[in-house]
């Protein structure tokens, strides 16, 4: 196994594109090195990407803010901007792991682990986030909920790497929130999860709506038919419940060690209107 | 597998060592240095053990490279006491008996001070938070709590 | 069981909270644990482990690992003789397979090399020719004809009819008739429970250092809860006599009774033989989850009487246990501890043992204990719903006391069970409001407690300070709470006494670390120990004096002249003895060897308030308090951390713990991630009220603390889970997805 820190992003892109056997980048390592340990995998090359310039900083854009792909979740959840703007992105990114994992781990690195699991892409997918990706080509911006591929996998190409994931800007009178459901108070793989962001109308009613779930299906299920269900109300319990249903009308999850696919797809539906409830809140909604 | 020579700094001191890529710093730190006071309890970063501060985060040496200690800062329990003289969360551990075994105790104990340089007052709740990601067996975390709120009290001056 | 050892006295320094004397360096990181030791020319050994749960290993080639540059040993269990004691092969045969692989995890071959990855290269070159066979996990399938058997010519000699052959053991207890009591009960309820597996969780894996010499002599360093049982297996396992042998027991990070037997030590010793080097071997967390420790698995059938006053008429348990892939006499404990709470008149348990191909059971906390009693106070609170009775009130009325003959046979001395219930009852947790959506549950529990062989060697050094040479590792404190009952006795202060933990050549044998026995038993020699110092120390002054050594007395750390030269001479100092020891008759030592009786049983009550999370099953410990005898507290802090940390580990077992096997017989969660032991933020305070009725068997009344604080927690979660959801569990652990389920029916 070959070390490299990168010094240019292209010359990471450069570096991953040329080696033929197996290759791992490396962010903040928390999901890279456990598979070391286990011997999962047995990296031919490891490309620590934390040395490119740039890459460790949130920067302000076009309303937004862009966060390099080194950028710890602890630092960005210091972020005061950010936690402004997304608050449900940052608290989704910040219920990785331990403050030990906190202190290293990615929103880039948890994309590109591929988890159907991870607790900081329904939050992304929610608020249409942009991944900036380079790679032997170039550089190119694709939609966060295009990166997921199942299990374990993206849509990234051979040599491409995630360089930083922009967070668009957003109007007055819109917010969201992220839960996941475990079974401890910490420390656990999220067994289901939901992100949802809201805009709402000065009266208080929802304009738009959109609902990321996670750890219901082989990649994070973006649940429009469920947002529309919110649009045009002020989240009364009748509404709540219908778009409970109907989160759990799209999720396809799995039985396994973690949770049976009745209480997956139950506890999503609860986790979706208990989110929905706080952007709303957060959104300056009455409740 | 080619070593890899890396240059850094440990409590405050320079630190020269090879090692292999794929070598963590916990295993540099136990097996090249002789700092065995980080434990490795998991290797997975579950566990807390193996806390450390790398450039004033606290991470689990166990999911750090040794290689990425280059140019780095790097505090371990071995370096938390001044000379003879403990540190205030160190004397309240032994005197509130927060600890029975003591192997998940130098991995605490470097992550409480993490959290008190952060937030010098913090709640119950929080230091619980905080600390969820160090393990303990034996304790029920009970006296850890009042330990780690008795130790801040003191660095307070109150 | 000897009465005549306690007398009441007041103490100066027992019962105070002193600084533990390995404090400062187990919070400065230079304790050193079992993987921190280092040897000249050390290797690395590393293990295979079988991934079939019950496999033929019709051969293993191990030339091509052999040959790999840097390996120096590779064995399997040919390389071991077959010893023909049928418990120590059992114990060799979990370290190392013969003939089958029994479990998933099951060590089959281990290499030594110069540094872990020529290690971990050489296992991926041993090739191991498997036939997979058919296996079982679940206790209830492999007693049932037909099913799997896991070692063949281990069955009870006469099973039943519908049982299998998996079935080793059967045991009995209990006195009256039963029925008879049922039929005057005004009710009866009949249950099923079972419990998962669960595992110590230890946060130190196992790790050793052996170094095997060419000369035969071997030395062994390990994390051991008891470094004479492992010399004892060791040598039994290696063919050496046990002088050849010499354990050194490091510090311990956690064993809960998970460290009493060996795993990888015999494996060291013999890598270290064929190297002819040291080897050091550390288990990685999946190894310690796959093949170290759990519990027993569980299926237990309770029925209870009882009238509607509260007064329970008969109670009768079938436990079926499983220690995993070797005979287990676990259910045996479970059997005996699962009525002794009360005072029955007809009350009767049935215990088998059944393999499964699960890792054999190691001991955790008052093994076999918190299951059974789990499943009766669980019926006996569900009488209480029944009736609108006070669940401490039926708890009193039925309470074992002094003179109660158990159910295990015994009649009870002075025991603590109704003083404990009572302090729970008037504390203001037990009438403390809840609020809607909120449950209270409370339980007794029970632990037998042990003394056994115990060794101590008190040295009087010429400056007048203390050494005490102990046999046991100190897993929570045992060095202070032994230093203060010396420094009691001789009437001197704590900091003057010095204990260590001495390796097994310095010292006759002393029992493991468990049963609660360490400050009970190791603490009754230390005491004695002292004593025969003080009758040295005592005759040296009289010589001095020239008076008779009789007419000596001891008092606050002085000999005084007594009878008729009362007040002839000053007292003199233990310091004053001790400095002139050289001329009056040489060093000074008091030693005591026994193997003691009397530990005195335990009781203990936890009173738990929860919430429960209706839409997601998850419950939410908000306050708890634990009520246990402890007979007299030596040092305050470490019995409420042994009330506490047992606690803790009860929640953990009641809630999320648990051993999940998939359809392959694999252990789907060997790791700390999903094996999910309480962290800090799950948790609340853990009040403790520590209760003091002297133990009869003991000089200052110790009764053991370890273990009976894992026992109640079970059942008071359950207890209280019903109260707040209004749903009976009956199967542990009630995670979130069990709960949902029983709210909902779905899922």
């Amino acid at each position: 196994m070959r070390y490299v820190a990168a010094k240019t992003a292209k010359e990471a892109a450069g570096l991953l594109a040329a080696e033929p056997g197996v290759t791992r980048v490396l962010a903040g390592g928390t999901d890279v090195l456990v598979q070391l340990k286990s011997g999962m995998v047995e990296p031919d090359l490891i490309v620590d990407i934390k040395t490119i310039p740039g890459l460790g900083e949130i920067t302000a854009e076009d309303g937004g803010f862009r966060i390099g792909a080194a950028v710890a979740n602890a630092v960005l959840g210091e972020h005061a901007g950010v936690v402004a703007l997304w608050p449900g992105v940052v608290e989704g990114a910040n219920l990785i792991g331990s403050t030990q994992v906190q202190g290293r781990c990615t929103m880039a690195g948890n994309l590109c682990n591929g988890s159907p699991a991870g607790d900081a892409v329904p939050g992304l997918v929610a608020a249409n986030a942009v991944a900036r990706i380079a790679g032997p080509e170039g550089t190119r911006d694709c939609p966060v909920a295009e990166i997921p591929a199942g299990p374990g996998k993206t849509t990234l190409k051979k040599g491409e790497i995630i360089t930083s994931i922009y967070l668009p800007a957003r109007p007055e009178r819109a917010s969201d929130a992220y839960l996941r459901f475990i079974p401890r108070t910490e420390m656990d793989i999220a067994v289901a999860s939901a992100a949802v962001s809201l805009e709402l109308n000065a009266d208080g009613t929802v304009k738009a709506a959109r609902v990321a779930l996670g750890a219901v299906a082989p990649t994070v299920v973006v649940a429009d038919a469920a947002a529309r269900i919110l649009v045009g109300t002020t989240l009364d319990g009748d509404t709540l419940a219908s778009f409970a249903k109907a989160c759990e009308a799209v999720c396809n999850p799995i039985d396994d060690k973690r949770g049976t696919i009745a209480f997956r797809t139950r506890t999503a539906g609860t986790l979706a209107k208990r989110a929905a409830l706080i952007a709303h809140a957060r959104a300056g909604g009455s409740k | 597998m080619k070593s890899i020579p890396v240059s850094t700094t440990i409590n405050g001191d320079p630190y020269e060592f090879l090692c292999a890529p794929d070598e963590t710093l916990l295993d540099v730190l136990r097996n090249r240095l002789s700092l065995t006071g980080a434990k490795e309890g998991c290797g997975t970063g579950d566990c807390g053990a193996c806390s450390v501060t790398l450039n004033g985060r606290l991470v689990c040496s166990c999911l750090v490279l040794g290689a990425e200690a280059q140019g780095a800062e790097i505090s371990t329990i071995e370096g938390m006491a001044d000379g003879d003289e403990l540190h205030p969360l160190q004397r309240h551990f032994i005197d509130h008996a927060a600890l029975q075994c003591g192997i998940c105790t130098p991995g605490i104990l470097v992550a409480a001070k993490s959290l008190l340089e952060k937030n010098p007052a913090p709640t119950d709740e929080e230091v619980r938070y905080w600390l969820a990601g160090n393990l303990c067996r034996c304790t029920g975390y009970d006296k850890i709590i009042a330990a780690v709120q008795a130790a801040a009290a003191e660095m307070r001056g109150a | 069981m000897s009465l005549d050892e306690y007398t009441r006295r007041e103490f100066k320094q027992v019962g105070t909270r002193v600084r533990r004397p390995d404090g400062v360096d187990k919070v400065t990181g230079r304790a050193m644990y079992g993987a921190d030791a280092t040897a000249p020319g050390m290797l690395t050994g590393r293990i295979l482990r079988s991934p079939h749960a019950h496999a033929r290993i019709r051969s293993i080639a191990t030339s091509a690992a052999e040959a790999l540059p840097g390996v120096k040993a590779v064995i399997t269990s040919a390389d071991l003789s077959v010893p023909e004691d049928e418990f120590i092969r059992d114990v060799q045969d979990n370290c190392m397979a013969r003939g089958k692989a029994l479990y998933d995890g099951h060590a089959v071959a281990a290499v030594a090399a110069t540094d872990a990855a020529t290690a971990r290269a050489a296992l991926k070159l041993i090739k191991v020719d498997y036939e997979p066979l058919p296996h079982v996990t679940d206790v209830d399938v492999a007693i049932r004809p037909g099913a799997p058997v896991v070692q063949e010519g281990r069955a009870l000699e006469n099973v039943p009819a519908g049982m299998s052959a998996n079935v080793t053991s059967h045991s009995e207890f209990g006195h009256g008739t039963p029925a008879e009591g049922f039929a005057r009960a005004d009710k009866i309820i009949e249950r099923s429970f079972r419990t998962a597996a669960t595992h110590q969780g230890y946060i130190e894996p196992h790790a050793c250092l052996a170094s095997y010499a060419a000369d035969g002599k071997a030395d062994l360093w390990c994390c051991t809860q008891g470094q004479f049982f492992v010399r004892t297996l060791c040598s039994a396992i290696m063919g050496m006599e046990a002088s050849q042998l010499r354990v050194t027991a490091s510090e311990i990070g956690g064993g809960f009774g998970g460290k009493t037997t060996v795993f990888i030590e015999p494996v060291a010793l013999a890598l270290s033989r064929k190297a002819g080097r040291p080897v050091k071997i550390v288990m990685t967390r999946d190894e310690v989850f796959r093949a170290t420790g759990p519990t027993v698995s569980t299926s237990m059938d309770i029925k209870i009487g009882m009238t509607s006053d509260g007064r329970i008429t008969a109670g009768e348990a079938h436990l079926r246990y499983s220690g995993g892939a070797f005979p287990c006499g676990t259910v045996d404990m479970g059997g005996q501890a699962a009525f002794a709470a009360y005072d029955l008149e007809h009350v009767r348990t049935f215990g088998w043992n059944v393999l499964t191909n699960r890792p054999k059971e190691a001991a955790y906390r008052a093994p076999g204990a918190p299951q059974a009693i789990y499943a009766v106070e669980s019926v006996i609170d569900e009488l209480c719903q029944h009736f609108g009775l006070d669940p401490i009130d039926v708890r009193l009325k039925n309470a074992a006391k002094k003179g109660t003959k158990s159910s295990y046979g015994p009649t009870f001395p002075d025991i603590g069970l109704v003083a404990t219930l009572e302090a729970a009852k008037k504390h203001p947790h037990y009438s403390a409001p809840l609020k809607d959506g909120q449950g209270r549950g409370i339980s007794c529990g029970f632990w037998f407690n042990f003394g056994g062989n115990s060794c101590v060697s008190l040295n009087v050094n010429t400056d007048g300070t203390i050494g005490v040479t102990e046999g046991n590792p100190d897993i929570g404190g045992s060095r202070a709470s032994i230093s203060l009952m010396a420094a009691e006795e001789l009437g001197i202060p704590y900091d003057r006494v010095r204990t260590i933990v001495a390796d097994t050549s310095s010292l006759g044998y002393n029992d493991v670390t468990d049963g609660s026995r360490v400050t009970f038993a190791v603490g009754l020699a230390t005491i004695k120990a002292a004593r025969a110092a003080i009758r040295l120390m005592c005759e040296r002054a009289a010589k001095i004096w020239g008076i008779d050594a009789e007419a000596v007395e001891w008092k606050d750390g002085a000999a005084v002249p007594a009878g008729p030269n009362a007040g002839k001479f000053p007292p003199m100092s233990l310091a004053e003895i001790a400095a002139v020891s050289f001329e009056t008759g040489g060093p000074i030592a008091g030693h005591h060897e026994v193997n003691v009786d009397g530990a005195g049983v335990s009781f203990g009550v936890h009173i738990v308030d929860v919430e429960v999370d209706k839409e997601t099953g998850a419950t939410k410990v908000l306050r708890y308090t634990v009520f246990q005898d402890a007979g007299k507290a030596v040092h305050p802090s470490y019995v409420e951390g042994q009330m506490q940390g047992g606690a803790v580990q009860g929640i953990g077992w009641a809630l999320n713990e648990e051993y999940i096997y998939g359809a392959d017989g694999r252990l789907q969660n060997p790791g700390f991630l999903d094996y999910r032991v309480p962290v800090a933020s799950d948790l609340p305070m853990i009040d403790t009220v520590i209760l003091e009725i002297p133990n009869p068997g003991h000089p200052y009344g110790v009764r053991g603390v370890g273990e009976t604080g894992i026992v109640p927690p079970l059942a008071a979660l359950s207890n209280a889970v019903s109260r707040s959801a209004g749903i009976r569990l009956c199967e542990l652990p009630m995670s979130p997805p069990r709960v949902l389920k029983a709210l909902t029916g779905a899922g």
